[in-house]
Parts: structure tokens; sequence; C-alpha cells
């Protein structure tokens, strides 16, 4: 009896549920959609981001290995860069697991893994981009009703950051609208976007590379929302959200200093006294 | 992009050439711009933020009555603008065209490997002083004024849209009803409009029978086309064709789906006779799949080589003179073995509405260099005399006939029965189709 509570215990880590609309992503995108990903770049970013957490977990002599967030920066690197060479895409996932352990301030990483992996490869290469057209609106539709279920699931534990992003975003986008006098047309057209939504619910969300209060985390998300908004509509440069992720990324030391809050852990009772010690991967 | 409308019938103009050997194919045929009605052709230039733009257009009209305007991002000079040469658009379009291929199945009884693998009705202007006193009265700034080849241009800029609007209906340019909220919103964007007309003396003495194309250069960080202002016209949908040339890779749009049309399908040989319905009907097919809502990828390509070649890749004088300033404009002639010279070309076919395109659209290069044809390709059973029993081979082809019919009906959504009452089957005898649960058609 103890044992299955242990299980049911687990699975109310949220990190789950996300890892499988992720991966039903993935699969719906390579099998149906032609997303433009190939699969052995799926399978190098799986296997290139467990293989470091592990060298990671060794270096940082954590007492235990947990696949989980590994896997989901693999599948949101998966989702999200494109590129024709195999070695990027083992580089990416290196990348993003590398400045975990490597790039840390008062017991926390600094960066998002998959974002900081995303900028540094758009930067140093011309091999590498973001698709944010490429999501029809019927996945796009099924996509956003994955993302609210996963709202409901968690009770919006820590949701703060995804749902102010995507209110603020918004309210700049039909402002923005407003002002120019353009059909409503316009603005939900630029909302439907599935980069955004996986940037929103996968990356931002992230509790550990955001403040530890749900002030701080709420001011956070309107930092990177303003910061996207003048990337994407006032520089015309794409791939706004994601820039601006990783700019707005040192202003979270900052807030956390001025608002106190408890480093998050997540839900998994087994290895919560043990990894408090070393800080948080 | 444009209030441009061009009346022109479609033309089908099927291109067969004899053929050379390619590994991919005999070249056949093509499915040019001219399959579609009112379709525009613009070419985009971009390396960084340095853009040239050139805008082709099938109008066939009074060229007196030809009009243009185009919101552009930047104030343009004079030696911004320039007057291209049609051929050279015509010569892209071949290049770049889908295309119909064929293999002749050799002699079944020999052993060998076989290889696979709004414009609208424009009076002429007024004179410049009086045209200049009349804008500044209604809030438009006519910021330069200039005549390039046959067309007079003004770059326009502007307080307000309604002293533009109505400056450019009392000068001739004919501006769709609901304009005011999108020229509004391109002035907001702090954009310029560039207008053009025909200058009917200019073009007499060039003695030109056709409008040439116009062609822009500016730097901007906006990668985009508008399609707004197009859209305004109650005409329908509108066909655009989208070149682009970049350095490094595929372009795609980023607030829409770019979609690969189907490709690399093998056939029925009578597609060799129907090649344009064959590609308006696909084509038809997979706007509507995609929701009407996609910007189709028709090829993706170095522009070094071709294989097999619609038309010969273009050389790097003509490139040149599209605006590639990347590369030497020395006139040497590129053989089609000459290593990659730094071009890679996209070409993007949109079919497009104000309900399905409410936004304009916004490109971006990639780093994809993988080559990408649209190719279709028959392939013809052999009708020779044969020196052993042939009967082998020729149930082999009518199974591959078969096929065939089904890939061409999935295809295009044709009448599976109509297709295979046009293939001549092998041996003369044609193949019972294969029997359909009785529920394949109860709903339609």
């Amino acid at each position: 009896m103890k044992a299955i509570s242990r299980q049911l215990d687990r699975l109310k880590d949220p990190r789950y549920y996300q890892i499988g609309v992720l991966t039903s992503l993935v699969c719906f995108g390579v099998g149906a959609l032609d997303f433009g990903i190939h699969w052995q770049n799926a399978l190098t970013i799986v296997a290139t981001a467990l293989a470091v957490q592990f060298l990671g977990t060794l270096y940082a002599q954590l007492p235990r290995f947990d696949p989980l967030s590994p896997l989901i920066t693999a599948l949101s690197l998966t989702l999200l860069l494109r590129t024709d060479e195999v070695a990027l895409a083992a580089a990416a996932a290196a990348i993003a697991i590398g400045s975990k352990f490597l790039v840390r301030f008062r017991g926390k990483h600094v960066f998002n893994p998959a974002n900081m992996a995303l900028v540094t490869l758009m930067l140093a290469t011309d091999q590498a981009w973001v698709s944010s057209g490429q999501w029809g609106s019927a996945a796009i539709g099924a996509f956003t009703l994955a993302c609210l279920g996963f709202l409901v699931l968690t009770r919006a534990r820590r949701a703060e950051t995804t749902i102010a992003f995507l209110l603020i975003y918004a309210s700049l986008l039909f402002g923005r609208a407003a002002w120019l006098g353009d059909p409503l047309a316009i603005p939900l057209h630029q909302m439907q976007n599935g980069a955004l939504l996986i940037f929103a619910f996968f990356m931002i969300s992230d509790p550990k590379t955001t403040p530890n209060s749900a002030a701080g985390r709420v001011l956070f998300a309107a930092v990177v929302a303003t910061i996207a908004f003048v990337i994407q509509f006032i520089y015309y440069e794409p791939n706004g959200p994601i820039l601006a992720l990783i700019v707005s990324a040192p202003t979270v030391p900052l807030i956390d200093m001025l608002m106190r809050g408890r480093i998050y852990q997540w839900a998994r009772p087994d290895a919560r006294a043990e990894n408090q010690i070393k800080g948080v991967y | 992009m444009k209030i441009l409308i061009s009346t022109i019938a479609a033309l089908l103009t099927i291109v067969v050439t004899t053929s050379a050997q390619a590994f991919c194919g005999f070249y056949v045929a093509r499915a040019d711009t001219s399959l579609f009605n009112r379709a525009s052709q613009v070419v985009l230039v971009r390396d960084e933020n340095r853009t040239v733009i050139t805008m082709a257009n099938d109008f066939e009209g009074e060229v007196a009555d030809f009009a243009v305007v185009v919101p552009v991002p930047t104030m343009i000079e004079r030696e911004q603008i320039n007057v291209g040469d049609r051929a050279i658009v015509q010569h892209l379009d071949a290049y770049t065209s889908p295309r119909l291929v064929e293999y002749h199945d050799p002699d079944p009884c020999l052993r060998y490997d076989r290889m696979e693998m709004s414009q609208d009705s424009a009076a002429l202007p007024s004179t410049g002083a009086a045209m200049k006193r009349a804008a500044r009265s209604q809030g438009v700034t006519i910021e330069a004024s200039y005549t390039v080849g046959e067309y007079d241009i003004l770059i326009l800029s502007a307080s307000q849209s309604d002293g533009l609007i109505r400056w450019l209906n009392d000068n001739g340019y004919r501006i769709p009803r609901g304009a005011k909220r999108v020229v509004d919103s391109y002035l907001k964007q702090d954009m310029r409009f560039f207008v053009a007309k025909v200058n009917l003396e200019e073009q007499s003495k060039l003695g030109y029978q056709y409008l040439r194309p116009l062609q822009v250069a500016y730097e901007s960080n906006k990668f985009m086309l508008p399609i707004r202002l197009g859209t305004l016209n109650a005409r329908g949908k509108q066909e655009l064709y989208v070149y682009a040339l970049t350095r490094t890779g595929r372009v795609e749009t980023t607030n829409y789906r770019t979609v690969k049309l189907p490709t690399n399908t093998e056939v029925p040989e009578f597609v060799q006779g129907e090649f344009a319905d064959f590609y308006r009907a696909m084509f038809d097919k997979q706007t509507r799949a995609e929701n009407e809502r996609a910007v189709f990828l028709e090829y993706a390509w170095d522009m070094a080589w071709c294989d097999p070649c619609a038309a010969d890749p273009l050389s790097a004088k003509e490139l040149r003179q599209l605006g590639v300033f990347w590369v030497g404009g020395n006139g040497k002639q590129v053989s089609k073995i000459a290593p990659a010279q730094n071009v890679f070309v996209t070409r993007l076919h949109v079919r497009y509405d104000r309900e399905h395109f409410p936004e304009d659209l916004v490109f971006q290069e990639t780093g994809d260099r993988q080559n990408y044809q649209g190719r279709y390709v028959i392939r013809h059973p052999w009708k020779g005399e044969t020196s052993c029993d042939a009967t082998q081979y020729q149930a082999s082809v009518r199974d591959r006939q078969q096929r065939e019919a089904q890939q061409l009906a999935n295809l295009t959504g044709w009448d599976i029965d109509d297709i295979r009452a046009k293939i001549q089957f092998a041996g003369g005898e044609r193949p019972l189709p294969k029997k359909e649960p009785w529920w394949k058609r109860l709903w339609g």
C-alpha cells in the first residue's frame, strides 16, 4: 500500500504531465504536421541531454540522477530548434543542460536551459533557427487545450509566470492593434502561434529560473513580455520572446533580493531533503 | 501588396523542349506562373537588413490605366529605384517552376541496372508645383518625385490617412473603400507610400509594349510583404509568387505555415498532355487541405545548379540585375556544373484573401539548404518488340498504372474511374478495379 501511495505521490509532479504533452506534440509534429523536425535530431537531443545531466550529477555530487527536467528541456528544444546538422542538435542539448550546472548564482541556475541553447546557437551559427509559423490552427487549438488542462491539473501552482506573461503580451498586442486601428483578427492571429505557446507553458514557466516569490514572478513576466514586444514590433526582429527571456534572466537574482520567497522544489518527497543541501538542478 | 488589377486570361503555356538526360529524369514540362489568373510576382533579395524588391505584374490593359501603391518602410532616394528586365523574372519563374519529368522503361528482355534514384484609371499627374501645393493642403508630403524609365514615381508620407486617400483619389489612384484603416495603420508604423504611374511620353520614347518590373532597394529590419491593401479589392482570392534570393538558406513565413507541396510522385502518362490542369487541381486541393491559410513552397535550391532543369540557372549578371548585390557583376555566364555561387532561391506560392490572411506576410531566412523541388514523374512502359515472354513485365506495369491512378486521385481529388478510363493499360487489358467496400461511397 505504502509503495503504491508513494508512486501516486510521484505522479503529482507536474513534470510527468508536461512530458506527456510535449512527447505527443513531438510525435504529432514528426508524423503528421511536417514541422521540419528530423527524428534523428529528436533522438540526439534527448540522448545528449540525459547524458550531460548524468555527468552533471556526478560533477555536482548530487544524490540521485533526475531524468525529468532534462527530458522537458530536450523535448522543448526538439519542438523549437530547427537545424539540418545533427551535431548542432547535440551541441544545443549539451549547452542547455551544461549551463544548468555551470552558470549558477546563489544556489539557482541563471538561464533557462533550452532558452540558453537556442540563443547561443542562433547567434553563433546561421545553421540553427526557430520556425514559429509552422503550426496549423488545428494543432494550435489542440495544444492550447492541453496547456490549459495542465493549468487545471496543477491547480495553477507556480503558474503565475505563464498567466501573467500571456496576459501582458496579449494586452500589448491588442493595445497596438487598437492604436493602429487594425481589426481584431490581427492580434488574434498573432497570439495563435505555436512557438509562443511552447514558450509560455514550457520555458518561461520553469520555476527554477524564475523569481522565488509570486509577486516577483509576475514582475518578471511583465519584464519579459514588454521586452519581447519591443523586439518583435518595434525592432521587427523575429523570436522576440526567446530573446527577451535571456536578456531578462539576470534580473531574477535582483528580484529575489528585493522580494523574498522560497526556492522551488519539484513535488518529490523522497528526493527533497537531500537535494536541498546541494541546491537545485 | 498592391492595388493592381490584372485582367489577363490564363494562358496555358506548357513548354516542351527536347530532353536531355539527367539523373532525376528527363524534363518534360513545367507549371509556371501563367497557369494562374491575376498572379503577382515579387522577387525579394535579402541579406542582413538589405532588401531589393522587384515587382512584376501581368497587367495587360491600357498602360494609362496602370497605377501601383506600395507601402515601403523607409524613404527612397532616386538611386534606390530601378526599372528591371521582365525577361529575367520570367527566367527565374521558369527555373523554379514545378516540373514534370519522364522515364522510359527499358526493354524488359534486356538485363541491365536502371538508374533511379489598384490600379485603375489614372489621369496624368498635374504639374509638379501645383501638385505639391495641393498635397500640402491635405497633410500629404511628397517626399520625392522621380521619373525612372517609363514610370512617374512619388514617395509620399502623410500625417493622416484621410488626406492621403483624398489626394490619391484626386490624382487618379482609385483607392478601394475600406482602405482608410489600413493606410492609417501603415502610416502609424512609419511607412511611406511608393506610388507609380506610367509616363506615356517616356513609354512611347522607350518603345516597350509591356510594363517592365519596378525595383526598389532599401535597408530595413522589416522582412515582410504588405498584402493588406491588395486584400481590400473584393475580387476574391489573389495569387502571389515570392522568389526569395538569399545567401544562407530557405526563406519561410513566420506568421503563417509554410508547407511543402507533395512531390516526387508518379502519375499516369496522360498527365503529360494535361499538366496545367493537373497542377491547378493539385494546388486547389492542397490549399483546401491547409484551410486556405498556408504559404506553399514550390522550390528551394542552390542557384548554382538544377536537376532536372526546367530552365538554366540564372547567370551572375542576371542575379546582379535582380539586386543580388553580393555576386560579382562581371557578366560571366555560370555553367551548370559551376560551384555554388552563394545564392539560394526559395519560391513561395500563396493564394490569399482578407479572411484567411489578415496580417501582412512576415518572413525569415533559415539555415536550411536542403534542396526541394516540385517534381512529378511519368514512366512510359516499354512499347517496342520483345524477344521473350513479357507477361510478367506487363502485369507489373499494370500494377504500377493502378498505383499511379490512385496517387493522381489522391493528389488532385479527381474521380478514380475517370482517371482509369484515360489510362492505356499494358497489354491492352484493363484490370478490374479493386472491389470497394460497400460503405466507401455511402456518404460521398
